[in-house]
Order: structure tokens, then sequence, then C-alpha cells
């Protein structure tokens, strides 16, 4: 294997990485609050098809990113009225939330199926990507990128130092305790699930607009799903859900490692790698459920009465 | 001492932080506060003395915000209020010791204590690090702000607690039940400091239904009894039996022990048993021995989290051992048996948790009666006997005066007492060989703790072996013939109760295990280390 | 109800007579017999698998699989008829059918492996493998089980008479996979009504802690549940490609599995609650196709209605019981008893 194709291949699953990274910082701040959102696949495709269409009238990519996080926000509202504040159980809510998105999706974006769209250029950092090797691979990226890296960043120091950060741990752990304290469980829930519709939204607009750019039935393939087994891969770390989204970047593109070697499997057969490779990751991280128990958020998934 | 205090509001009242005026609350079938009225003077300690089930708990509940009453009103520092939330408790100036600590395992002591500061006071962290050894050292309550609070032992937490009251402007500081997770001297320190800040004008109230206690720490008492104050008093000015008389009414005595069937027959018998918690933060089982006789109660005394659940899971199957050897019972070898088939030999278990572990809320009491009675005839083949369970579930509640709906009542709606009632009568009716129960009477009231210790010496005069986890030494001495304490996941040598007092046991319960039968080494205050 | 009322104002805003729509998707498609039995034919795979994921989510095991799980028994179960091609015998035709629930089965045996053994999260495991059973599909229409004589469509043969199910009514599609979903209604009822496999399952369901205090085997409850949930699913398929399809073909499942999820919940996971559910479901498929030929809707409008559903579905359960626990505040001494 040559240098060159493992460039490429650094340069595909990085790309192919975003958006996993994206929504499963989302995901991940939400779980911290103890909300799990099965949602995220539903939150994703109407981001992308809310995205795409407005992107399409508008000609602006701005403005559909902007409606696609809008979108991802609105779909989240929907599952913290009936996950927080009816109370219903989180795993069914977000189901309700993913169907209905895939539904509603296709649904929307039936006019718009294969309507072509001005894809975004790449942002070449100068200096860094003319680094032999791998500079392309690393600093000759849209701007999604880089901003998804960023945003990384931003909730690694938001959960190590912020005081609001450690406010959305607390109330992930216990409720009770938080609400004992004063703090606002409910409010702190809200945002934290807000925060995860707005980076799927962004996650979905991300692959409709940048990734293909065009809009299909279903196009995220299960990538919102795989997020969520990113988050418990990662052990609810910032930077592991980075190492692990390019991970599963770096898995999806095995198909390129595998015709170099003259090895053509069928390519049904192919697609079929990320998910393999999502339950192999979660057969490792879960057998020591030691580790899994200390770093998962106490009071995840359990839904929250206010006493009275 | 005037039973039903009016509540005549002066121009007086504005002398007093707190004022709680004709204060009620009504819950889906019971009155938890009926006209409740207090007066809680500037620097005193007043004790709120009842009790479980008397509203202690909901009245707290309202003072702090968690709760809104039905009728009544709060008066603080003379002005009427409502008391919206926790957090509008907490800027008022009211602080709340929880008995269930409301703190957050995974974090530090500081950041726990941060989170119940205001966001202005946290912006220097240096500072507040200060601030928290200065609060502290001055109360003599050592903390190390950097520990993980899972480290920290019940003791440890409860001064967490109380610091992050103290660090801002505490004007009532409130403790529910303060004192039944400490140790003796623990309980000794605590008094202190409370003294201590009282003697600075700070007021405080006291929760307990330990009558020594009140009498010798509180200046002045509300007793309750069904969710209204029925006396007002001052503690040190009365009888330990006329308090009780006050608080519980007249009950009825325990049984006392006639035709005991004791042998040498050892019916369980723990042998070198070590085993690694599954729980988050648990505590790991590391040697234990144990012997208890045909006809014979052993009491297991400890603070909450040294391994009890640990324990008991290993012992009932909740959690199998390494080797069978470890646990035998009647000579089987049981460690490794899973716990249906742990009953088949005779194992009975009165798990600690009422709901959740030892009755499904959401099922009704048949089917409750159904979950661990599933041997006596219930099920045929697979196919459940719908008669049968009817007439097991019916026969419990006949028989245990359990008070419900009947036997289609869901097990939440019993109350705790009851419920009880329910499971320990389940597993008394399967005539178990032996029994292990956690904190038979934990939470519920005097007389349906008679109902409970009655029905345990009844098992024991048939010539079962008992073996009872409890966190209250008081009911430990009263049922047992034998205690023995654990600590850190270690048991000390078993000693008869009437040789041995609870201070002996107390030492025991913080790692000092004495005696010629102290044969682990690294037990006792050194495994302190050795157990990080 | 309210799913109806937001569907009617959708459509207006579609711009489409509200009225004369709802009766396109809910009454036209029923309203003659041949109507009524391809509803049955319909509400069949969706009953079949929702059955099984009420054995599973009743015991606390959220199979989202069945989609999975009904797509390998149409795999497996097609596989089996296609080497079977030239068999004849009234065998043939239980052999494939035990082919198809047997792969179902094994294909949910993998999350029953995965969380028994390594306490992986089901829910992810069962999503999983859903993709990851499509593209197997989908490689089998391709390559394999490909049709030689079929131009290079994306279908394999038809299968043989022997391993065709009958049709049981003239003029109509049903065949016997119907009467099994049924029997599978009356079966699973008794499995969890009356039997303590039953009573076990809905205990690990409601408390997991005290089915562990009780010595219920909690791993062998969970593979039982997962077992027969996969065997029902594969069921499903293999009746689908012996039954109304006849072949393999990519599109065996429009969504059934995951439109089960709905119908099982929505039948508050009681067998017979989810007989009614699937028939209401079978009638938004039905409705859909309906729609989309009078008068030109995307067929994704029964995507959109299933989720409403299960929305609606979710916050009228918890208004309801607000409203019993708000009405028993009142008077003192009135039981908890809350009637479903």
């Amino acid at each position: 294997m040559d240098i060159d194709l493992i460039a490429n291949i650094l340069f595909a699953a990085i790309r192919t990485g975003t958006p996993l990274l994206l929504v499963a910082l989302g995901e991940l701040v939400c779980e911290k609050s103890g909300v799990l959102n099965l949602g995220q696949e539903g939150m994703m495709l109407m981001g992308a098809v809310t995205g795409f269409i407005a992107a399409f009238h508008t000609g602006s990519i701005v403005a559909g990113v902007l409606c696609a996080i809008l979108a991802g926000i609105g779909m989240a509202l929907l599952f913290g009225l009936v996950a927080l504040s009816l109370n219903a159980s989180q795993v069914a809510s977000g189901l309700a939330l993913s169907i209905f998105g895939v539904g509603l999706s296709g649904f929307v974006g039936s006019n718009y199926i294969g309507k072509p769209l001005q894809g975004l250029g790449t942002l070449t950092i100068p200096g860094l990507s003319d680094i032999p090797l791998f500079g392309r691979a690393l600093f000759s990226h849209d701007i999604f990128v880089y901003l998804s890296v960023l945003l990384c960043v931003l909730v690694y120091f938001f959960f190590k130092r912020s005081r609001v950060g450690l406010i959305v741990k607390a109330v992930g752990e216990s409720p009770e305790a938080a609400q004992a304290i004063g703090l606002p469980v409910l409010t702190v829930r809200y945002l934290a699930v807000m925060f995860g519709g707005a980076m799927a939204g962004l996650a979905g607009a991300y692959l409709s607009l940048v990734y293909t750019p065009l809009w299909a039935d279903n196009m995220t393939a299960g990538r919102g799903w795989i997020a969520l087994a990113l988050v418990v891969f990662a052990g609810w770390r910032a930077e592991r859900v980075l190492l692990g989204a390019y991970l599963f970047g770096v898995a999806s593109m095995l198909h390129l490692v595998l015709q170099s070697y003259d090895l053509a499997l069928a390519p049904n057969l192919l697609a079929t790698i990320p998910y393999v490779a999502t339950i192999l990751a979660l057969v490792a991280m879960s057998t020591n459920q030691a580790k899994v128990k200390l770093h998962t958020p106490a009071a995840l998934g359990k839904p929250f009465h206010s006493s009275d | 001492m005037n039973p039903h205090e009016r509540s005549t509001l002066t121009a007086n009242d504005n002398v007093y932080p707190l004022v709680l005026a004709n204060i009620s609350k009504q819950y889906p079938g019971c009155l938890a506060n009926n006209n409740i009225s207090l007066r809680i003077k500037p620097g005193t300690i007043h004790a709120l003395l009842g009790e479980n089930g008397a509203g202690k708990s909901t009245l707290l509940k309202i003072i702090y915000g968690l709760v809104q009453p039905d009728a009544g009103r709060i008066i603080w520092e003379g002005k009427a209020i409502d008391i919206v939330s926790p957090a509008h408790a907490r800027r008022l100036g009211i602080g709340m010791v929880f008995q269930q600590f409301a703190l957050f395992e995974s974090l530090t002591v500081q950041e726990n204590i941060v989170l119940g500061l205001s966001k202005k006071s946290t912006r220097n962290m240096h500072a507040v690090a200060r601030r928290i050894s200065d609060v502290a050292n001055q109360y003599g309550m050592a903390v190390e702000p950097q520990r993980p609070v899972h480290t920290l032992s019940a003791g440890e937490r409860q001064r967490v607690e109380i610091v992050r009251c103290l660090m801002q402007d505490t004007k009532l500081l409130i403790l529910d039940e303060p004192t039944s997770a400490l140790t003796p001297p623990e309980v000794d320190a605590l008094f202190t400091t409370l003294r201590q800040l009282a003697a600075q004008g700070t007021s405080i109230l006291f929760i307990s239904h330990k009558l020594q206690e009140v009498q010798g720490l509180c200046d002045s008492a509300s007793i309750l009894r069904d969710g209204a104050v029925v006396a007002s008093c001052i503690p040190a000015q009365h009888s330990t039996a006329s308090l009780a008389e006050m608080m519980v009414g007249a009950a009825a005595p325990l049984l006392q022990n006639c035709t005991r069937t004791t042998s040498e027959d050892v019916y369980l018998r723990v042998t070198n048993l070590s085993l690694a918690s599954d729980k988050l933060f648990g505590v790991n089982l590391q040697d234990i021995n144990l012997s208890v006789r045909a006809g014979e109660i052993v009491g297991i005394a400890g603070v909450a989290g040294n391994g009890q659940s640990e324990l008991l899971s290993a012992l009932g199957g909740a959690q199998l051992c390494q080797r069978d050897e470890e646990i035998r019972l009647a000579g089987v070898a049981i460690g490794a048996m899973p716990a249906d088939e742990r009953r088949q030999h005779g194992l009975a278990v009165v798990p600690e948790q009422r709901l959740g572990q030892a009755a499904v809320g959401a099922m009704s009491l048949r089917d409750n009666g159904l979950l661990t009675g599933f041997r006596q005839g219930l099920v045929k083949r697979g196919i459940l006997q719908t008669q049968a369970i009817d007439n097991f579930a019916t026969t419990i509640i006949h028989d245990y005066s359990v008070k419900c709906d009947g036997s289609e009542a869901l097990a939440n709606s019993l109350s705790g007492g009851n419920l009880q009632k329910f499971v320990i009568g389940r597993e008394l009716l399967q005539n178990p060989i032996c029994l292990v129960a956690a904190h038979p009477a934990w939470g519920i009231d005097v007389a349906a703790a008679i109902v409970v210790h009655n029905a345990l010496f009844s098992l024991r005069d048939s010539g079962s072996a008992i073996v009872i986890i409890s966190e209250d030494l008081d009911e430990l001495f009263s049922i047992c013939d034998r205690v023995g304490a654990l600590y850190r996941g270690r048991l000390s040598a078993l000693k008869p109760t009437v040789d041995t007092s609870s201070e002996a046991v107390g030492q025991w319960m913080v790692g000092v295990f004495d005696g010629p039968q102290q044969r682990w080494p690294g037990s006792g205050v050194n495994s302190k280390q050795q157990c990080e | 109800m309210l799913t109806l009322l937001v569907g009617a104002m959708l459509f207006a805003t579609l711009g489409k007579d509200p009225l004369a729509t709802l009766y396109a998707f809910f009454i036209m498609p029923v309203s003659d017999l041949y109507g009524l039995s391809e509803l049955g034919v319909k509400a069949a795979p969706i009953l079949l698998c929702a059955t099984g994921l009420a054995i599973c989510y009743r015991a606390n095991v959220w199979n989202i699989g069945a989609e999975g799980q009904f797509l390998l028994g149409g795999l497996v179960g097609s596989w089996t008829a296609l080497a079977l091609l030239d068999a004849v015998g009234f065998w043939v035709l239980p052999v494939v059918l035990l082919a198809g629930s047997a792969a179902g089965a094994g294909w949910a045996a993998i999350p029953a492996l995965l969380k028994t053994r390594f306490n992986c999260n089901e829910i992810l495991t069962t999503i999983m493998l859903n993709y990851i059973g499509l593209n197997l599909l989908l490689y089998a229409v391709h390559g394999p089980l490909q049709d030689p004589a079929g131009y290079n469509f994306p279908e394999s043969a038809l299968f043989s008479d022997s391993a065709t199910l009958p049709i049981l009514l003239d003029g109509t599609r049903v065949h016997p996979g119907v009467v099994l979903a049924l029997l599978a209604v009356l079966l699973v009822w008794l499995l969890l009504s009356k039997t303590f496999l039953g009573f076990q399952l809905r205990v690990l369901g409601k408390d997991a802690g005290a089915a562990r205090f009780a010595g219920f085997r909690i791993r062998r409850l969970i593979w039982v549940a997962l077992l027969l949930c996969g065997g029902l699913a594969g069921l499903a398929g293999v009746a689908e490609v012996t039954g109304p399809i006849g072949q393999l073909i990519p599109q065996i499942s429009p969504g059934y599995g995951y439109a089960a999820i709905i119908v099982a919940f929505l039948g508050r996971l009681h067998p017979v609650g989810i007989l009614f559910a699937s028939l209401l479901m079978a009638l938004l498929y039905m409705g859909g196709e309906m729609v989309q030929i009078e008068m030109g809707l995307p067929l994704a409008l029964t995507g959109v209605f299933q989720g409403l559903l299960l929305f609606f579905l979710l916050a009228c359960d918890v208004l309801i019981g607000y409203r019993i626990r708000f009405i028993t505040s009142r008077p003192a001494r009135v039981p908890v008893a809350c009637a479903e």
C-alpha cells in the first residue's frame, strides 16, 4: 500500500467521520444531562432535508445550514415536550422521533430527490496543506470539518472547566440531588436536548449540502444510530468521540484498501462494514462493565419526576 | 404543654426566623400534615420528633420548597411568603442536610460544594477552596476538597453537606435524621458542631425519632403524630418514657421468649467468603466468616455502604459466589447456586428495598406473592394456578394483617409498613430453614415493626436460623442473640448481645475489631489504606 | 383521532380536499371484499412481528430489529425454496417456513448473545443488524440468488408450487400466513398471561431488580424473548416471500419491522390490542398507496402518519395518566389503582 493511498484514505475518513462527530457531540451533551435521545436519525434527516430545500431555493449554503439547525432544534423540542415535560419513556419517545423523522423527511423531500446543488468548496489552509504526505489529508477540507473539530474542543473544555458543564454533569448523575440544591433540572435538560438537535441538524446539513450534495430518502443510512453507539464507545468523552468518529471513517473507507489489493467484494457486502464495525466497537467497549458504569451518566434514560 | 397550640400571630413573630401557621398537606389516601403550627427561635436547636409516617418529611419538604402546602402560612423573618423551590429556600438562608445525601458521587467534594453556591461566588476557585477549608476548620469538620465523594464514608458525606450549607449565609439549618448513618463517635462530633452553630445564632431544626438524642441536644421540641403536632415541650424536662408515649401512643409489647427451640445445628455457614461488588462504587466482601445456628437470630451492624447490600446479594443469590463451599445452607453448598434453587433448599430473603427488590410496585399483591412463592404449588408444569395464587396472597394479607384493598391492590399503593408485613409474610409462609433480612423495621411505624419482630421471633422459636442486617443498633440489640459489624467489606467476630454493648459494636463499625478472634491480617483501621 | 385531525390539516395545506383525501386514505381501500382481504394479507406480517416485539417489550428488551429478522427470514426462506426448486411434496413448504423462522431467530440470537455475554445495548445492535440484513438481502438478489434467466433484474426465480403458500379464498390473496399470524396472537397471549414463563418475562420488564432477587434467570429470559420474537419475525418474512410475493425481491418489506414497533405500542403490548392495531397499520399502508394513485400524494405520507401516531400515543398515555392521578388525589380515601 503506498503513501498516497493512505493519505487518500485519511482524507476520506475525516470527511466521512465529520457528520458522525457532529451528531455524537450533540448526543454526548444530551446524555451527560441524563437524557437518552434515540431520535438522532430522525433529527439528522430533518436537518438534511430542510437544509437542502432552503439552500436549493435561496442558493445560499449558510441559509441552508441555519434552517437545518432550526429544524433539528424543532425536532428536539418535540422530543423534549413528550419525554421531559410529559415524562413519557425516553426510549419510546426517541424511537418515535426517529420513525417520525424518517417519514416526514421522506414526505417533505419527495419533490427534491435527485435535484442538483452546488456543493461547498474546500478551505485549504495555506502552508500546512503543503506539508508532504499528510498535509492535504489534514488541512484541505471544507469549513465544516474544522468547525467540528473546534466544537469538539469546546465541548471538551465545557465539561472540563466550566461551571455550566459541571451543572450538566450533576443533573445527569442525580436530578434529585440537583433539584435539592436548587439547580434548574428541567431547563438544563431542555437546553442539552436542544443542543443535541442543533448538532444533528448541522450534521444532516453537512450530508445533504456538502458531503454528497443532494437529497435522497433515508440518506443518513443509520449514521444517527452509529453516533449513538459512538458515544458509548467513547465512554462519554469528547476527545474519544473525535477519535472514534475518524476510526469509523477509516472503517467505511476500507473498500478502498480492499480494491487496492484487488479484493473485489460485492458493494452490498462492503456497505455492511461500518455497521459490523459498530457492533464490534460496542462489544469491545461493553465487555468491561465496570469501566462503562464509571463513565455512564448515572441517571441516563430515567425520567425525572419533580417531587410533589 | 398545649396539645393544639394556637397560632395566633403576634407582633413578636418577627423575632422568629421561621413560623409555620396551620400548615396542611393532603396526599391521596393520607393527610400528611394536619394544621401544623410551630415556631423556631433564633440560635436554638428545635426537635421535630415523631415516628415513621408521622409527617415529618412532608413538613420538611414544605419548608424547603420541594412541596407546596394545601393550606397554612409560612412566615420567614416576620414576612409571610411562599417558598416556591429549593433554590428559593437556599436564597432565603434555609439549608438542608438530607437523610439520603444530595451529593454527586462521581464529582469531588469541592465540585459538590461549588454546585451549591451562586455563580458569582465561584468565580475564583482558589478563594472557594480556601473558604471551604476555613469553614471546615472553624467547625471541626475536616473535608478534603479534591476527594471524589464516592470514596467518602457516610459521616464524611454528611460533613460535606453541612459545609455546603455553611458556605452560604444559612440562618436555618435543617437536618433530617442526621444520626441514622453515623457511628457513636461521629454523632458526638456532630452534636458539638451543632451546639457551636446554635451558639453563633443559627437556628437548627433537628428531625429524629431517637429520644435520648433529642433530650441531650435540643432546646425545644414539637412532637408529631399522624400528621399533627400533639405536643410541644422542652425535652430535657420529660422522661424518655413520657416522650415515647406522646410520640407513639400506647403500644403493644414485644412477644416474650417462650418455648425456644435451640440446637447446635448450624443452618447457615459462611466460610471465607470474598466477592467483588458488581455495583459502581460498591464494596468488595473480604473473608467473611459467619455461622448461624438453628433457633438463633444473628445481627450484622454497620454504617450504610460497608458491604451490607453486597452481603445480602451474596447470601440471597442475586450475585453468585466463586465457589459453592463459601456458603452452606444446612450442610448443602449453595455459594454458586442461583437464587431460585437456594429457595428450594429452604432459604428466604427480605431484601433492602421494598419496591425494586422485594416487590414489583406496578404489580398486584397476588402477583407479588407469586414472585418468590412460586415453589408453593402456585405453578404446575409452567402454568399459573390462579386459585392457588389467590389463596396464597389472601393468606398473607390475613395472617399478617396487611392493610390493603384485597389481593388485587398494587404493591405501590401500600404504605411501607404494610408492604413490609406482606413481604415478611410471603417469605415466612414458605417455612424457610434460614431467613436473611435487611433492616426489617426500617422506615415503618412502631405498630408494624412489632408485627414484623414478633413474626421473626416465632420463626426463630420454630427452629429456623435468622440473619438480620441492619444499621439500627437499637433494633439489633432488642431482637438478636449474637451481633457483629461490617466495616469496608469485612465482618467482625460475632458476640452474644448480652456480653457486649452498643459502644463496643460502635467500635467495630469503624473497623476496630477487638478480641482474640481477630484473625484476619489487615483488618481494623489499617485496612483503610488497603481497601482503596 | 388526533392523528386524523392533523392528517386532515396536512392534506388541506397540500391543497387537496381533506375529506376526500381521508376518504381515499381510510375508507376506499376497504370498501369491498377484496379490499378487506387485502387488509388481512397486509396486516399478517405486521401482526407477526408486533406480537413478537410485544414479548420483548414486556420483558424490557428493546428489540428494534424485527425488520432485520423479517428480512433474514425472507432471505433464508427464499434460499431454501430455491434450493428445493425441483423438489415436489407436501414437506417442502414446512421446511421452507421453518428455515425462514429459524433464520429470524438466529438473527435475533446475535443481539441476545451480545447482550447476555457482552452487555451490549440491544437497541444499537439490533438497529445495526437491520442495516446489515438489508445489505445481505440486496447482495443476494444481485448475486447468488439472482434469477439467471431474469435479464439481470435484481430478483430471484419464482418459487415452485410446492414452496408457495396456497390461496385460501378464491379471488383474494389470503394465504395460510394470515392464519399463522392469528394463531401466534393466541399463543403469545396464553404465554404472557397464563404461564410462569410469561410471568417471569413481565416481572423482568417491570422491575429487573425484583426479578433478580426472586431468582429468575434473567439471561435465559432475554434469550427466550429475543428468539421468540426473531422466530415470529422470520416467519413473517418467509410467509411474505412464499405467499403474496412468490419470489425474492429487494423490497420485500416496506418497513414492516418498524411499523410493528408502533403497532406493539398502539396495542398496549397486549396481543389482542395488537391485532386491532395491526389492522389499522395495514390500512395506513393501503391508504398511502391509494392516495398516491388517486391524489398523487407521495407514498412517504404513510411514514408521517406512523410517526404521528406513535407520538400522539405517547403524549396521550401520559395525559390520561395525569388525569387519573388528578382525580384520585381529591377525595381522601380512594385507592390509587389506575385503570388503563
